[in-house]
């Protein structure tokens, strides 16, 4: 079955108009989704208020779990980061132009992924006030954070990913900033005149936009995988057993891309659904968004096996019983789970008639991406439960405190980004427009370049013959 | 003589480029091509082609930027160790160059980006106060052909817009 990305039909002042009401104008469904993350928020503030009064007990976190849950669900949130704009700079560089109507989304989930990534280190340190200390600023004493220790590593590359990432979200939706200017009236109108900076759309400010768009898809490719091979060397370069493992980068970097491309399909369901954007968020354009989900879900589950293989090979006695623990030992189900979850459950993203089916998707999603949370908490927790001292071996289930903390991260999430979609378009409108541009002179065997020469009469490009209204 | 700028909008890309391309053959006097500026609802790629490849110098900034945040980030790190000998360093070198590639790189990404940012605020000319010769339409669908002339060319450039099916003219001092 073969549909098409997008109607190139599609009237320019219709792409406005649809955008714009969505924005004003959601299903109820989004107001029960806000509500909901309001109510998960209150449940991790609560928590919080308890553990800041109590002190890291009641979190159960005590040596030699002295990293659990909260370190796991960092590296998840920091994962889900990834595909976002990571993918929106590759999906830009080779010319990919069914990203157009959802990568908007796709980056604002790394903007807010990286948000609430942010939270957990400063929750997990205990005390609060103190977290500045990771900054390297001068003080009286001489004293700088340890610059060959991967935790600063992460300090700085996190924080330049989340700018770098923020500011490519902003400039990419800068023409959108100055049709909603153009549009609005009120507070909006206010927002987003000082948001668009005076664009006008003039031939310099498109030439340099584009340079710049350009320029920064090409930092930003790198720097993603940086980001994720840096959070992967604060186990690696450790000599724990399990994390002291060679392929642990490009592991981190596949199931980072992973977990986002998944989340990407959960939030373009409900995007589509809240907003009914059903001419903009086409199933060809989720099932390709599935076709690259699978074939990502494929590369993490060679990189297990590759993981198990050299564990396994590698003879490192202590090494293989974290192994086979895994396998059998009190996490297994865990374990196993993550595996189904993870590298058998994709299979369904194979299958063009579950492809279409939006509801199945949903579901789908929502699994691979706790099939990747599992992951990250298998990754933490079995080495701290059996390292190389026996006396220390022991078993962790996280507390209710826990538990809560890491609910609520998904409420503050969903929040975040449930108004940035109110507030700004979700779908790029500019983009979406030279797409339909694009495709109809396509279809109508008109190339680039064929304007330009001087032959203007023998191209129909006038608006009503591209928008066929 | 005093100058005018008019601003011709036109119902796509081909009446807009076919004026611009009467004004490139000499059809009305006293309008070279860099009196012109092209304001489009989309990112047209053949608008380069028609404006003659006008340049762009973000690329400049960008490696600026870069080699700026990879040495500040180098001698920064570097100081700070340097600084740093009330540590005891267990046998290590003071700067130690592997672990500091990586907060280098970072830096050279950060400052790329930042420097790319300014250039682009820069070159793009925003932030500036708005050309009251702006039309709302043309962040909807219709695409404008600006030119700054000499009062006396006004009524060549007019016809030549007419001739290409201008929707609307509108025009004011420079």
């Amino acid at each position: 079955m073969h549909t098409k990305d997008i109607n190139e039909n599609l009237p320019w002042a219709q792409i406005n108009k649809d955008v714009m009401r969505s924005m004003m104008n959601p299903r109820k469904a989004y107001w029960v989704a806000i509500v909901v993350c309001i109510a998960m928020i209150s449940c991790a503030v609560a928590a919080e208020i308890y553990q800041y009064n109590v002190g890291m007990g009641p979190a159960n976190l005590n040596w030699p779990h002295m990293w659990d849950l909260y370190i796991a669900t960092f590296i998840f949130w920091i994962g889900m980061s990834h595909s976002g704009t990571l993918l929106s700079a590759i999906l830009h560089i080779i010319h990919a132009d069914w990203r157009k109507p959802i990568y908007r989304f796709a980056e604002a989930m790394t903007t807010f992924s990286l948000m609430t990534a942010g939270i957990f280190p400063i929750i997990h340190i205990g005390r609060l006030w103190n977290m500045y200390w990771v900054l390297p600023y001068y003080s009286d004493r001489g004293i700088w954070p340890n610059f060959r220790s991967p935790l600063v590593w992460d300090a700085f590359a996190i924080s330049t990913y989340l700018t770098s990432s923020a500011l490519f979200l902003f400039i990419g939706m800068i023409p959108d900033l100055a049709i909603c200017r153009d549009n609005t009236t009120g507070w909006r109108r206010k927002l987003y005149g000082i948001l668009s900076l005076g664009w006008r759309g003039d031939d310099r400010q498109w030439r340099n936009f584009r340079r710049t768009y350009l320029l920064m898809a090409c930092f930003l490719i790198p720097l993603a995988v940086s980001v994720h091979s840096i959070v992967s060397s604060d186990f690696a370069m450790s000599i724990m057993p399990g994390w002291h493992v060679t392929t642990f980068p490009p592991y981190f970097v596949a199931g980072a891309l992973y977990s986002g491309c998944a989340a990407i399909i959960t939030l373009f369901i409900c995007l589509r659904y809240f907003f009914r954007l059903e001419d903009y968020m086409t199933t060809a354009i989720l099932v390709k968004t599935c076709k690259l989900t699978f074939a990502i879900a494929m590369v993490w589950t060679y990189l297990n096996l590759i993981e198990f293989a050299s564990v396994w090979y590698g003879h490192n006695a202590v090494d293989k019983e974290l192994l086979l623990s895994k396998f059998n030992g009190p996490y297994a189900p865990y374990f196993w789970l993550m595996l189904f979850c993870g590298s058998v459950v994709p299979f369904a993203l194979a299958f063009e008639k579950l492809r279409t089916h939006l509801p199945t998707m949903m579901v789908v999603s929502l699994v691979l991406n706790l099939g990747m949370w599992l992951e990250r908490w298998m990754i933490v927790t079995p080495t701290l439960s059996q390292g190389y001292h026996p006396f220390a071996f022991d078993v962790m289930w996280p507390s209710m405190i826990q538990w809560a903390i890491i609910f609520g991260s998904f409420g503050w999430f969903g929040l975040l980004f449930l108004i940035f979609v109110k507030v700004f378009p979700c779908v790029s409108m500019y983009e979406v427009k030279e797409m339909c541009y694009h495709r109809k002179r396509e279809a109508m065997g008109i190339g680039h370049g064929s304007t330009a020469g001087g032959a203007a009469g023998s191209v129909p490009a006038s608006k009503s013959d591209l928008e066929g209204t | 003589m005093s100058k005018r700028r008019v601003l011709g909008l036109f119902d796509g890309f081909d009446p807009a480029f076919a004026a611009i391309n009467d004004i490139k053959a000499g059809n009305v006097s006293g309008v070279k091509l860099d009196d012109i500026e092209v304001l489009s609802p989309i990112e047209h790629p053949d608008i380069d082609e028609v404006l003659e490849h006008r340049k762009s110098h973000v690329p400049k900034f960008t490696l600026l930027g870069a080699l700026t945040g990879m040495t500040f980030g180098f001698l920064f790190l570097a100081a700070a160790q340097a600084n740093f000998l009330v540590q005891p360093q267990g046998g290590k070198p003071v700067i130690p160059l592997p672990s500091n590639i990586v907060l280098t790189y970072e830096m050279l990404i950060l400052f790329g980006v930042i420097f790319t940012l300014i250039a682009f605020l820069t070159s793009a000319r925003l932030l500036r106060k708005r050309n009251p010769l702006y039309s709302e339409q043309v962040t909807v669908d219709q695409v404008g052909v600006e030119v700054t002339l000499d009062e006396s060319d006004l009524v060549g450039l007019k016809e030549s817009f007419a001739k290409h099916g201008v929707l609307e003219v509108r025009e004011g001092a420079l």
